[in-house]
């Protein structure tokens, strides 16, 4: 019997030793550090766009973190500074990402501003980006003969939408690219990034 | 507490512990064949789906008219439907079935891992229907939501009271090691799963807890479970006991106390505190521990006996898949270093050492199980040696293929993301190649899985020859029953 007590209790004790060293501690340290001015929780539009890109499961292929330059090319390939652990302040969940099936994301707004650019991307990679694996999201657009009033026309390359009509984004398309378009935490911080071997 | 058992020992006589043993087992039998009919069907529909997203990236403009087949929800799905469908479900069947014939008394209410059974199959179902429809908590190894996520604890709950029960009930005065990995990671899983769900985290200490929660799944639940599976039919069909009680032990507890940190190496590089991400690199070399020893155990075991792999279905499976094993969690070891990860980190390696560990690994000692197991349950020889062949070298092949490719296309994937002189597409399209052998892997995998089904569909319906004597795993063997041992232990 005594043997079972010190059984149960060395099998609870390791695993809430665990968690106290991995998500506590961290979590205390992390809440005590002070915000970051610069960043600015999202707009509801932009957050909706959230919701869209983890409905459509862009985390699988795309990371959210810059590495540091000791670390990864990361910056070299202007992607931004690195991150630090309050640029994430209003992200629930988390979208850092452990692929990079496709390039990092952090501060996509930066490298590529172009709403069209977005739209016609979303519609059908290929046509921008020869090769690309990244699926068409065909399903976030409206293909019609003509565009309405206050339709936004989605600009394509020559052949890519269907002969004798116009490509539309829907209302979920307009908030993705909100959200990407909000993607900018490449503001200038001091300090060294608490990733960073200085640290 | 009622009074204390009146038999305690450990080795009874012969025809008691026979008489035991199919009193234990007819107490099982109906919620372990509902888990195992499950885990076959989760198991078909989960790598159907990772087929089709591992397709898309031949063709990735297949199937992109709807949301639901788009390729983030149908990788999702694959990854619920394999993990929490066939793997959980498959290890809980096999867990309930040795738990009575392990502690020497008869299931506690068999009706109550009935009722989880049926449970766990509605939390797959909404929970996958969930992913589809694009409703998810959006964390990796998170995504079915909280509210159906009360489902699988009450399941959970109610499967674990009835080993439980059991266990406290036991007319044995030792645990069995396979006993001990049971209860930890029934002890393990719900911490996890609850720390992980709680609502107070958000942006990086997300990330930290999500990581918590997504290796230690592998950890403290999956691989307890299997090796527990292992640690029982290995010795089973030999016919000889484990070589050494201590270093299964060591195994243990060192299991216990490194791999439950070993989360954050999914976030090397990641903007986490140093401290912490070093803490799960240090415990995951650290790993080796008791990866060594179980596999000198194991090891130590076998020698003399692996003549006895030709001829036992089981045996070949669980004896591969703790050789593989041994071989992920050491490259694991190796992955989580910072000088190998600034490489293979954000590449499909990381995906191709994910299958080496939860197929050939958990996989492979869950099917050896089911060969085992599924005869004692429905009183019938397995129909077809060829059809166990078959589904052998298919899901060797399919692994061996499946893993090779993406560790290899990973790592060039890798080095090119870290030539900055290179553009970013270059790391694209130097996996492509890699990646249709990793379609071809799958396709191996899905056609083994189509096989073992079918196999276990006539199984269950008692179909095929009547035989008095199991069917072989290797065609030679038919010629040469003479001078063998016989294929498996009387029951």
């Amino acid at each position: 019997m005594n043997t079972f007590r010190v059984f149960f209790a060395g099998a609870v004790s390791t695993a809430v030793f665990a968690f106290f060293v991995l998500a506590y501690l961290p979590h205390r340290q992390l809440a005590a550090a002070a915000p970051e001015s610069a960043l600015k929780p999202y707009a509801d539009s932009e957050l909706a766009g959230r919701a869209v890109y983890i409905s459509s499961g862009c985390v699988y292929c795309h990371s959210q973190q810059v590495r540091d330059p000791l670390f990864g090319t990361d910056q070299a390939r202007h992607w931004g500074r690195p991150s630090y652990p309050d640029d994430y302040r209003y992200d629930r969940p988390h979208l850092l990402g452990t692929m990079r099936t496709g390039p990092d994301l952090m501060n996509i707004a930066v490298r590529q501003p172009s709403r069209s650019w977005h739209y016609a991307h979303l519609y059908q990679p290929r046509a921008l980006v020869p090769g690309s694996l990244m699926p068409s999201f065909r399903f976030l657009f409206t293909v019609k003969p003509r565009a309405d009033m206050n339709d936004e026309v989605v600009d394509l390359p020559a052949g890519v939408a269907p002969e004798g009509s116009v490509v539309v984004p829907t209302a979920d398309a307009k908030h993705l690219v909100d959200y990407l378009l909000s993607l900018n935490r490449d503001f200038p911080r001091s300090g060294p990034a608490p990733g960073s071997a200085a640290h | 507490m009622t009074t204390a058992p009146p038999v305690f020992e450990d080795t009874p006589a012969p025809e008691v512990a026979l008489a035991e043993r199919v009193t234990a087992d007819r107490s099982t039998r109906g919620p372990v064949l509902l888990f195992f009919h499950s885990a076959v069907v989760w198991l078909v529909i989960g790598s159907l789906f990772g087929l089709i997203a591992s397709l898309k990236f031949q063709f990735p403009d297949w199937l992109t008219g709807q949301a639901m087949w788009t390729f983030g929800r149908v990788r999702s799905v694959h990854l619920n439907a394999v993990a929490y469908g066939w793997t959980s479900m498959a290890l809980i069947g096999m867990a309930i079935w040795m738990v009575p014939r392990l502690v020497r008394a008869p299931l506690f209410m068999p009706g109550l891992a009935v009722a989880a059974a049926w449970g766990w199959n509605l939390f797959m179902i909404l929970g996958l229907g969930a992913i589809l429809a694009g409703w998810t908590d959006g964390m990796e190894w998170l995504e079915i939501p909280l509210p159906i996520d009360a489902i699988v604890a009450v399941s959970g709950g109610l499967m674990a009271l009835s080993v439980l029960v059991t266990v406290a009930r036991r007319r044995t005065r030792h645990f069995y090691v396979s006993v001990w990995y049971i209860l930890a990671a029934m002890v393990w899983f719900p911490i996890i799963f609850v720390t992980a769900n709680l609502p107070v985290f958000a942006g990086v200490e997300q990330a930290a807890v999500n990581w918590w929660y997504g290796h230690n799944a592998l950890g403290l639940w999956i691989t307890p479970m299997s090796l527990a599976g292992a640690y029982y039919l290995i010795p089973k069909v030999l016919g000889r006991p484990v070589h050494s009680y201590n270093l299964s032990l060591v195994g243990f507890w060192a299991l216990a106390f490194f791999y439950s940190l070993n989360g954050h190496h999914h976030l090397i590089g990641g903007p986490l505190p140093t401290w912490v991400i070093t803490t799960s690199i240090t415990a995951s070399v650290m790993m080796v521990i008791p990866v060594a020893a179980t596999a000198v155990n194991f090891h130590s075991t076998m020698i003399g006996r692996f003549d006895a792999l030709r001829y036992s279905p089981t045996l070949r499976f669980v004896v591969m898949g703790c050789m593989i094993y041994t071989a992920a969690s050491l490259q694991g070891s190796v992955e989580a270093l910072r000088s190998f990860n600034r490489v293979v980190h954000f590449t499909q390696y990381t995906v191709g050492h994910a299958h080496f560990g939860l197929y050939g690994f958990a996989s492979f000692i869950l099917f050896g199980a089911y060969y085992f197991i599924v005869p004692r349950l429905v009183d019938w020889e397995w129909p077809s040696g060829r059809l166990i062949r078959v589904h052998f070298w298919l899901a060797l092949g399919g692994i061996a293929v499946y893993v090779g490719a993406l560790c290899i296309g990973g790592w060039f994937q890798g080095q090119a993301m870290l030539d900055a002189s290179r553009p970013f597409m270059d790391s694209v399209n130097i996996t492509k190649p890699y990646l249709i052998g990793r379609t071809v892997g799958g396709a191996m995998m899905v056609l083994a899985h189509l096989v073992f089904a079918y196999h276990y569909w006539l199984m269950v319906n008692r179909r095929g020859p009547v035989r008095s004597e199991p069917a072989w795993s290797d065609r030679r063997s038919y010629t040469m029953r003479g001078p063998l041992p016989p294929a498996e232990p009387p029951r």
